[in-house]
This record gives structure tokens, C-alpha cells and sequence, in this order.
């Protein structure tokens, strides 16, 4: 997967270069792949770190603040953070609670459960039954196991969700914790 | 390939400190790490020494952003497969051979092995999820994200 072709060298010319109505210029495509792949490598641990950044990707600094600023506004960039390695927290109970949820309550429910703070990932997906009827994904991480079953049993007595069907997988490896990019911090 | 199981590392109320207030995010200004030092009553030269240590241990693997997949104009999705236990060596290298696959976790379940697939184009993703079932002899469920809802983003250590 290369979503960055030959921009990651730096050093491309910025001379503009017309491009189909409606597409971004090609220099400024350029360029936000540039910096979107600098992004990736991490911010800099440095006192100034986006004129770092923008050093590297060849923008200026202001600019690279400023499309920074737009994809977070247009959810591109979901936060600008750290990514924490759960394990290395000593988190080693990670458990994957999916539930059967009725399409009409899904939402709501969803929300609710998105919302309690020991769930740090709540994804509704595609059912596939009968194999996989669970529709709603949510991940819990905790020290031990006891500790996440103990927290879910009070999740699912605060959202009295004693009667839908759910099942609890926990991880005990993580064969690849990551490699590809576009992280999402965890996997679920 | 090695399982990868770390010990826990020994955190500090300094690291605790930070990782816990970084989980709200980084500053968006020109000094971030001097503003992040004036909040929590520190210096900016202790922060960044902090973070770099928690980096070098492995406790963070990254300070930056968690970009939206499927907006960037890639795929992603979800899949699981059901692994016989004896089988499950092979197909956990034959699995990660592929560069699309960004996790691959072991749970228990029928379903015994599940990763990530994150690829340039959204047409990939079938491409890679025939191939990976051809390679490995096993059904593939593909399980795409329909809906995210926004949670507390917020791990207290």
C-alpha cells in the first residue's frame, strides 16, 4: 500500500500543474500527501515542531497549521493525540463485546454505550448471518478479566440490556499491533 | 512470527500525568509542547524529554494524528476467520504477508483470528479478502464499519 508516491523523498517540485475541473491541483495534492505522510511518522519532539514539519514536507509553517486545522474541522484527522500501547499500560485485558441489537434500538443504544468511559471504540457494523448476527462492536480494555466482566455486567444492567444477546472475545495476542497505516489506535 | 506479549512498563505520575492529559489532545499552536508544559505546571524541556522517553519505552507508539480512513479515500474493514488451532501458525504468517493487513489479533471465539484491512483503493479490500481466503483455505467474514459513534477517546492510567 502506497498512498504517497515518491512525495515521502521530498524535494518535488511545487510548480503548478493543471488538473480536470473539479480535482485538486496537483501541487497542492502534493502537497497535502506530503504532510499527511510527515504526520504520520509522528509530531516532532521538538520545541517548534510544525516548522519541523513544515520543513520537511516543504509548505510553510502557517500553512501546514492551517490544513491541520481544516481536516480536524472536516473530521479527516479524528484527533491530534497519542497513541497509547494498551499493553505496555499494563492493559492486558482487551475484550471485544458485540451485541445483536434490533435495528430500530441500535442507535440509541450505540450511543449510550459510546458514552460510558471504560468503551474506547463503539462500531456498528455489517451482520452476517447466521454466522455473525452481532451488529454493534465495543471494545473494553481493562488490567484483568474479572475487572472487564465486572464492568460490563454494570453496562448492561445501566442500559438494561440484560434480554439482547452479546458474546465477549477476549485477545490474549496481537500477532500485529500495527504495520498499516491509519492507525486507529486499536483494532475493532 | 513471535507473539507480541510486553510486560507492562513502570509508570511514574509525571508519564501518568501526561498520558492521561494527551489523550485530550495536542495543543493546536506554534509552541505545543511550552503550552502543554504551562498548563500542567512544568517545562517545556522536561515534557519533551518525558514523551521521548515514553516513546523510546514503547509505552506510546506515536504522538500525531488518527486519521479517518475511509475519507482519505482508502478502505478499511474488519475480518475474521475461523482457524483449526493446529493450522494457526501458517496462516497467521501467510495473513500478515500482505501489507493491508494493519492488526491481526488472536480471540476466543469460533472465529479465532481477526484483522484489519486498510488498503489504498476501496476495490481492494475484496481483492485482498479473496485472496487471503484463497491463500489460507478459510472463509473470510467481512465486517465493515457502518457507523462510528464518537466515545470519550479517554483511558485513565
Amino acid at each position: 500500500m502506497n498512498h504517497f508516491p515518491a512525495a515521502l523523498a521530498g524535494g518535488l517540485s511545487l510548480a503548478p500543474v493543471s488538473s480536470p475541473a473539479g480535482a485538486l491541483p496537483v501541487d497542492r495534492r502534493d502537497a497535502e500527501n506530503r504532510l499527511r505522510a510527515c504526520l504520520e511518522q509522528g509530531l516532532p519532539l521538538v520545541p517548534d515542531p510544525w516548522t519541523e514539519v513544515a520543513r520537511q514536507c516543504g509548505l510553510g509553517r502557517d500553512e501546514v497549521m492551517e490544513r491541520v486545522r481544516r481536516w480536524q474541522e472536516d473530521g479527516m484527522i479524528k484527533r491530534l493525540g497519542l497513541v497509547v500501547r494498551h499493553r505496555r499500560l499494563g492493559l492486558t485485558a482487551n475484550a471485544m463485546v458485540v451485541w445483536e441489537l434490533p435495528e430500530s434500538d441500535i442507535d440509541v443504544i450505540a450511543r449510550g454505550l459510546a458514552a460510558e468511559p471504560a468503551v474506547t471504540l463503539c462500531y456498528r457494523r455489517v451482520p452476517r448471518p447466521p454466522r455473525w448476527p452481532y451488529n454493534l462492536f465495543c471494545m473494553i480494555h481493562g488490567a484483568r478479566r474479572e475487572a472487564v466482566l465486572e464492568q460490563l455486567g454494570t453496562i448492561i444492567r445501566r442500559h438494561g440490556l440484560e434480554s439482547i444477546p452479546h458474546s465477549v472475545l477476549f485477545s490474549h495476542h496481537a500477532y500485529r499491533q500495527c504495520g498499516g497505516r491509519y492507525s486507529q489506535g486499536d483494532p475493532s | 512470527m513471535t507473539p507480541t506479549m510486553p510486560e507492562p512498563a513502570t509508570l511514574d505520575a509525571l508519564d501518568r500525568l501526561l498520558i492521561n492529559r494527551l489523550q485530550h489532545g495536542i495543543p493546536m499552536t506554534p509552541r505545543p509542547y511550552r503550552d502543554l508544559a504551562d498548563e500542567l505546571g512544568l517545562d517545556e524541556p522536561s515534557v519533551l524529554a518525558r514523551l521521548d522517553d515514553l516513546l523510546e519505552r514503547g509505552v506510546l507508539s506515536r504522538l500525531g494524528p488518527m486519521y479517518h480512513a475511509e475519507r482519505l479515500g482508502g478502505g478499511l474493514t474488519l475480518a475474521a476467520m475461523a482457524v483449526p488451532e493446529d493450522d494457526f501458525e501458517r496462516v497467521v504468517e501467510r495473513v500478515n504477508a500482505y501489507a493491508e493487513v494493519a492488526h491481526n489479533y488472536r480471540r476466543e471465539h469460533h472465529l479465532n483470528m481477526w484483522f484489519v484491512i486498510a488498503t489504498d483503493r476501496v476495490q481492494r479490500v475484496q481483492e485482498v479478502i479473496d485472496a487471503i481466503a484463497k491463500d489460507c483455505g478459510y472463509a473470510v467474514v467481512n465486517l465493515p464499519k457502518e457507523e462510528e459513534y464518537h466515545v470519550r477517546l479517554h483511558l485513565s492510567v
